[in-house]
């Protein structure tokens, strides 16, 4: 028996603790509706006071059953499903799906509506980063990297409204085309936004990332080796913060983005080290200024002509299957498509690339604090629409 | 200079009950409820353009601290029970709004969502719906100042009297 | 590699298991035999001229009679792609776990599980991983009927129609 030894003088506070000191795991239960865990994910720590002994995602609170709803529509009544389940991406996961229709068909598109395809998913990915990089903030306890990130969000999202109608979920990429032309001017508005857009990276760099405290908070933190990254199949700037050099636009690219050139942005350590938060929030920084380089070369190379579909909207697929996989801002996103040929897909699996991303939790929550999981987490970019499904 | 002496020194005649409704109409507090899509656009209300700051509404995470549950999303049936219970768990008097197709309906998932709740409806009491899919920021504050015009109407101290 | 070769080099080691090959198709597919999965992936992986290391996608299948369990492949090093396709039927869906070879297909395997009722054998974690524990059913099997409630949340709608019947009666 030990005493505590303290210098209080009252006797009162002198405890009498067992020896040896008995500790015992916590059960913390964080979610499924939390502020940080960025939609509905419940995460059940085990905890040894401030130590994650262990987290175990639990997903399924937005399961709305998209692979049953594949089955019994038509090929293009799938799309606006496919709008729906990473609603920050909307324009990438349309993009997706219209390319893996009309590879498995065979469907010739215009070049013009090739090249705004391009165009409005690279600014979906610049606004899906926005989103990331607010709310990245706001899970560390910054608010004003939330009102510039949306500032500039929603620039891009008038963009999409002029061109599309909609604000969130446009319906604008279908199979054989996009839905309509641009509307005149709007080229030149999207130069407009570049030139605007550009000088605010800056901003951002000098508002949060570069921030002592923000860099405290996620350098070093929820390292992902470049082997373990692989073996647990993440992608997109979750794996190429690792140091994976790793790009389907590039590596293994899809329509025409193999006529533009860009670089391939990867964690190299600036701060931190390479695989952590921090790297894996700086490559989605990167990775904006490379898409309005894309966007810029998008515009100035683009032809003109018809933009319109020039399927019917009652096309279908001749039988076979097909695997294809397109770069959203959240990683590789697969479509497995089954046609027996008839007017409704037998099967559309849908690879999700957070749904991978998120599988990493287990393995490196172990030994961090409380705290930094949700740096982790947040570092993730993680949709849980697109998880779910 | 004297018309403002003179409006210093006025009286307004009101009830208690009015007075009550008023100043609760003022500041209805969320809960922070983002499920799916609708929660980026409620995300966007509350964010620079739209503000939802300047209608004394202020997202708070914990329900003991809300006046009011923004349902913005699909609800499923594994979180229903959960929706449930954070409504349970706010002090009275409390309101819903639901916003977004699927939250009124099932939205475009009514047919064949095996795993989507057909209207949130189904398990708590909504006082207004916006439709839209998802709605807009601007059909979202017109939601909430509906739910104000329904607070201004009520008279708590009749009701209990 | 061609998956003429891949396909060549897997029956020299596997003999039977490794069934046919069909590269008549846009993505040439190997098919294999369910409980020999685990061995096929181990070789897949190691091998020094395949070193499949990346596990695109873990697919299930409703196949009407059988059930189909899809394997996308790719190697980061080698920059090349398989796939492989094994079938199983209804009554015994056991197929052998890969997830100890990528840990990708721990998840998607419990999807696979979860929706189709595939049995993923020496699997470390085989629950529902999207629907609710006591969920009756296998959603993405083609004769699927949803169950009416749910712990008194009714499902579908004609549950609550009739229950609005029962009430006015």
């Amino acid at each position: 028996m030990t005493q505590w030894n303290n210098n209080f003088p009252d006797s009162r506070f002198e405890l009498e603790v067992p020896d040896p000191l008995k500790t015992d795991e916590y059960v913390l239960n964080m979610g499924p509706q939390h502020p940080s865990t960025h939609g509905v994910l419940r995460v059940v720590l085990k905890t040894d006071g401030e130590i994650v002994e262990s987290a175990t995602p639990y997903i399924g609170y937005l399961h709305r059953t998209f692979e049953k709803h594949a089955e019994h529509m038509t090929w293009p009544q799938v799309v606006p499903y496919v709008d729906r389940m990473d609603y920050l991406a909307s324009m990438n996961n349309a993009l997706g799906y219209a390319l893996a229709v009309e590879k498995l068909a065979g469907i010739e598109v215009n070049e013009r509506a090739q090249y705004l395809r391009v165009i409005v998913a690279e600014l979906n990915r610049i606004a899906s980063h926005l989103v990331f990089f607010g709310t990245f903030g706001l899970d560390l306890g910054a608010f004003t990297p939330f009102l510039y990130g949306f500032r500039e969000r929603e620039m891009i999202l008038d963009l999409f409204e002029e061109i599309s109608g909609g604000r969130l979920l446009y319906n604008y990429i279908w199979i054989g085309g996009v839905a309509w032309d641009a509307p005149d001017g709007w080229l030149e508005k999207v130069i407009k936004f570049c030139d605007y857009f550009e000088p605010k990276i800056k901003e951002y760099n000098d508002l949060l990332t570069f921030n002592k405290i923000f860099i405290d908070r996620t350098a070093g933190i929820g390292v992902i080796p470049e082997d373990l990254a692989i073996n647990y199949g993440l992608s997109g700037p979750t794996l190429r913060g690792s140091g994976v050099n790793f790009d389907l636009r590039k590596n293994d690219p899809y329509g025409i983005y193999d006529r533009f050139n860009f670089n391939v942005c990867v964690g190299d350590g600036t701060r931190g080290v390479v695989g952590d938060s921090w790297n894996r929030y700086w490559v989605r920084i990167l990775e904006m200024v490379e898409s309005t380089k894309i966007v810029r070369q998008a515009v100035e190379q683009i032809p003109d002509g018809d933009a319109k579909e020039t399927v019917p909207k009652n096309v279908r697929v001749p039988a076979g299957e097909i695997y294809f996989r397109t770069e959203t801002p959240r990683g590789e996103l697969g479509y497995y498509i089954v046609s027996d040929g008839g007017k409704n897909p037998v099967r559309v699996k849908v690879r999700a690339p957070a749904f991978s991303n998120l599988s990493v939790l287990p393995a490196v929550a172990p030994g961090t604090m409380v705290a930094d999981l949700v740096a982790i987490l947040g570092s993730l970019d993680i949709v849980l629409g697109e998880i779910d499904r | 200079m004297s018309e403002l002496q003179a409006l210093r020194d006025n009286i307004l005649f009101t009830t208690l009950d009015d007075l009550l409704s008023w100043a609760r109409s003022g500041s209805p507090w969320a809960i922070t409820f983002g499920l799916a899509c609708c929660a980026i656009e409620m995300m966007a209300t509350g964010a620079s353009r739209f503000d939802l700051d300047r209608h004394g509404m202020f997202f708070r995470p914990s329900p003991r601290q809300s006046d009011v549950m923004i349902v913005s999303g699909t609800v499923t049936i594994k979180m229903a029970p959960l929706l449930r219970r954070l409504y349970e768990q706010m002090p009275e008097p409390k309101y819903v709004i639901s916003m977004g197709s699927c939250a009124n309906s099932g939205g475009p998932y009514w047919q064949y969502g095996y795993h989507v709740l057909k209207g949130v409806d189904k398990i708590v009491p909504v006082d207004v719906y916006v439709p839209g899919c998802p709605p807009r920021p601007e059909a979202l504050i017109h939601g909430i100042m509906e739910l104000k015009e329904k607070i201004k109407k009520e008279r708590i101290l009749s009701k209990i009297g | 590699m061609e998956a003429k070769e891949i396909f060549k080099k897997l029956q020299d080691q596997f003999g039977e298991a490794v069934q046919e090959l069909n590269d008549e198709v846009m993505q040439p597919y190997i098919k294999i035999a369910p409980d020999k999965t685990n061995e096929i992936a181990q070789f897949l992986r190691d091998e020094e001229d395949l070193q499949f290391d990346y596990l695109m996608c873990l697919s299930g299948l409703d196949l009407g009679e059988n059930l189909g369990v899809v394997y996308h492949l790719y190697s980061m090093k080698l920059k090349h792609k398989i796939v492989l396709k094994t079938e199983v039927s209804k009554e015994k869906p056991d197929v052998h776990t890969v997830a100890n070879i990528w840990r990708t297909a721990d998840w998607h395997e419990r999807e696979a599980y979860d929706l189709l009722g595939i049995n993923f054998v020496n699997h470390p974690d085989l629950r529902r991983i999207l629907l609710p524990d006591d969920w009756e059913g296998h959603p993405l099997r083609k004769d699927y009927k949803p169950q009416k409630s749910w712990h008194g949340i009714p499902v579908t709608l004609d549950s609550e129609e009739e229950e609005n019947d029962a009430v006015e009666q």
